[in-house]
């Protein structure tokens, strides 16, 4: 019985998406030959150290997708975490990262209850978020960039494991886990059980408030998370350039990984993958000195492609 | 009891009016206030003013209520605002009249690509204009390389669109009257607003009463675009400039007029008159806030999301104690 189960598991892991892993080793590939100085080791840990903030607000992004919802507030989040700890660093890094992290918490907090309690459709919601938290970030920092030196914080975004960026360490432990959540624990079962079908999922006793709150939270926690990373790394507090578009380059790897907007599947593993796909496509415009523009471009089209591919068949 | 059942049916009725009305009681207590506390706030210029600034706005968010009306919505008009701008720009050397066509018939064609999407792939609205909407932008800065274009004085007539009067009303003025005209006339006097209300209401139902879905909603959102498009040129026209990152978050804004006029967010029911107060409520509280001088351009973004916030989370309470 255990055996069997895993086994569907693992299955509906790659199943409906195998093309996601193998566009990703066909851009690479293709890469390898066409550009030149790609396939190195160092550009390919300055790729992962690109995508890392990508990836960490992409995984809160699939399971808020996963539970049937959307959240358009993350790159506001990472903007509003991104002046407080700027602002407050000199108090004491505990205390900087503690406060940013809880307004990141209180982001979540308030989404999850405009959506969860008063039923509110996620992306109208969400879409006033973002621009009033934008506001407030900028509000909070009076429109100005603030730098900082603080070489304790900075190393969260500019140090080294060894060979790896540290960054890139936190979005392995950060995907590990949110693996091992969607896999292995109840509150993965729930949140399949919650996207695939609320009102059923209500019916079998699952609190499914509690359920949304959660994936609201953990969305805005990981891009609060994601926004500390980007801050220590470059060393300034700018609530009007960070995470402008997270929401857009979250969304992307989310869909391109194969966790459809349907809700009921999260895939994280797809959600990996759909970032990397992305990030290649990104450095490889770069070195070719194709202008970034372009890549939006075709980075919509490849999304609206993906998720054309993926449409529901059974109508 | 029979005192709180009557207060209980007053404030009902109050509730009703309130979302019937609502929008136009608040423009003018807004008026109101804004006389008491400027003396330029209620003079024929200002008041001009208001109109003109907010003119493409409207243009906008009659599209956005048409898609809504249909159960949809357009998150890619602000792109498309900015794309038929800097191709109307592009053109302006070869003539007015190729500009003003070729910006409005671009954004027309990606409205419809929108509408093919939503209705023959049957992908969710959002996701659909949320990428077209990221391809548009895109597109409108690679085109032009991130700079600024300058309509060429060779189109006389599209600046016209944009600044010219026609006795003392603006001509942006006028086409946003003619618009809401003509759309008012569609939605509540044809056969196609018929449907797309029916199509709004119960998608299923429409079905079954022989109402073809699916081109409706190509309809809707081709209109949409066309409209977001002219937007562009007539912004392009008074800016004397086509500016890829123009129009810049309009979606809200046009979500929000349209929301604030009393059409439901799920579609099937509302009309587009009360959008245009919504607008003209939008770009009063603008006006008021930069007549105060004192607020930074920061919480105007905060006004602009807590508004909307505010204004779905009412509409939704009204939807409760309605059903």
């Amino acid at each position: 019985m255990k055996s069997k189960k895993r086994g569907s598991g693992w299955r509906t892991l790659w199943h409906p998406n195998f093309g996601a892993p193998a566009a990703l080793l066909i851009l690479y590939i293709a890469n390898a030959v066409f550009t030149p100085r790609f396939a190195t080791v160092s550009n390919t840990l300055n790729m992962l150290l690109q995508v890392s903030t990508t990836m960490l607000i992409a995984v809160g992004m699939t399971f808020v997708i996963a539970s049937r919802g959307i959240d358009l507030t993350v790159g506001s989040t990472m903007a509003l975490v991104s002046i407080i700890v700027a602002l407050l660093i000199n108090h004491g890094m505990v205390i900087a990262i503690w406060a940013a992290l809880s307004a990141a918490l209180l982001i979540g907090l308030i989404n999850g209850f405009l959506i969860s309690r008063l039923k509110l459709d996620p992306l109208i919601t969400t879409l006033a978020a973002l621009i009033m938290w934008r506001g407030v970030a900028q509000v909070v920092g009076d429109g100005r960039i603030v730098p900082f030196a603080h070489p304790t914080l900075e190393a969260l975004g500019k140090g080294y494991v060894g060979l790896i960026p540290i960054q890139v360490v936190i979005a392995a432990v950060v995907v590990a886990s949110a693996f091992f959540c969607v896999r292995s624990t109840l509150f993965g079962r729930y949140l399949v059980a919650v996207g695939g079908n609320e009102a059923a999922a209500r019916l079998t006793g699952i609190r499914t408030e509690r359920v949304k709150y959660s994936v609201y939270l953990i969305s805005a926690l990981l891009a609060g998370l994601a926004g500390l990373v980007e801050t220590a790394r470059l060393a300034i507090g700018d609530p009007s350039k960070i995470g402008v578009n997270a929401e857009f380059e979250a969304i992307a790897a989310v869909v391109v990984g194969g966790t459809p907007f349907s809700g009921g599947r999260a895939n994280v593993l797809g959600t990996v993958v759909g970032a990397l796909i992305m990030q290649v496509i990104s450095t490889s415009f770069n070195m070719l000195l194709i202008p970034f523009t372009w890549s939006l471009v075709l980075k919509s089209l490849i999304i609206l492609f993906a998720v054309f591919v993926q449409r529901p068949q059974e109508v | 009891m029979a005192a709180t059942r009557f207060l209980g049916l007053a404030g009902t009725r109050l509730l009703r009016l309130l979302t019937s009305q609502g929008a136009l009681l608040l423009l003018l207590s807004l008026a109101l206030f804004g006389s008491f506390r400027y003396q330029t706030f209620l003079t024929p210029l200002n008041l001009m003013n208001i109109m003109r600034q907010n003119s493409m706005l409207a243009i906008v968010a009659l599209g956005m209520t048409v898609v809504i009306l249909s159960g949809g919505i357009d998150l890619s008009v602000g792109a498309f605002v900015a794309l038929g701008g800097v191709i109307a720009a592009m053109l302006a050397p070869a003539g007015s009249l190729v500009a003003i066509i070729g910006g409005i018939a671009s954004t027309a064609l990606l409205g419809m690509v929108n509408g093919l999407l939503v209705s023959r792939a049957l992908l969710q609205p959002f996701v659909v204009t949320l990428f077209t909407a990221s391809a548009a932008r895109g597109l409108a800065l690679s085109l032009t390389e991130e700079k600024s274009i300058a309509v060429s004085s060779a189109a006389s007539g599209l600046v016209w669109l944009g600044r010219g009067f026609i006795g003392p009303v603006p001509v942006p003025v006028l086409i946003v009257a003619l618009l809401y005209f003509a759309a008012w006339f569609m939605l509540h006097r044809s056969l196609l607003g018929l449907h797309i209300f029916a199509v709004g209401d119960n998608e299923e139902a429409s079905r079954l009463m022989g109402v073809n879905p699916d081109r409706v909603k190509l309809v809707a959102y081709t209109i949409s675009g066309l409209l977001s498009g002219l937007a562009g040129v007539v912004l392009a026209g008074r800016l004397g400039a086509g500016q890829p990152v123009a129009a810049f978050g309009w979606e809200t804004d046009a979500i929000a007029a349209t929301v604030m006029g009393g059409t439901f967010l799920g579609g099937g029911q509302g009309s587009v008159l009360p959008t245009l107060i919504g607008v003209l409520l939008l770009g009063m509280i603008y006006n008021l806030l930069n007549l105060e001088g004192t607020i930074t351009p920061w919480w105007q973004l905060v006004l602009r999301g807590g508004f909307l916030l505010l204004v779905v989370i009412f509409q939704q309470r009204v939807v409760k104690t309605a059903g």
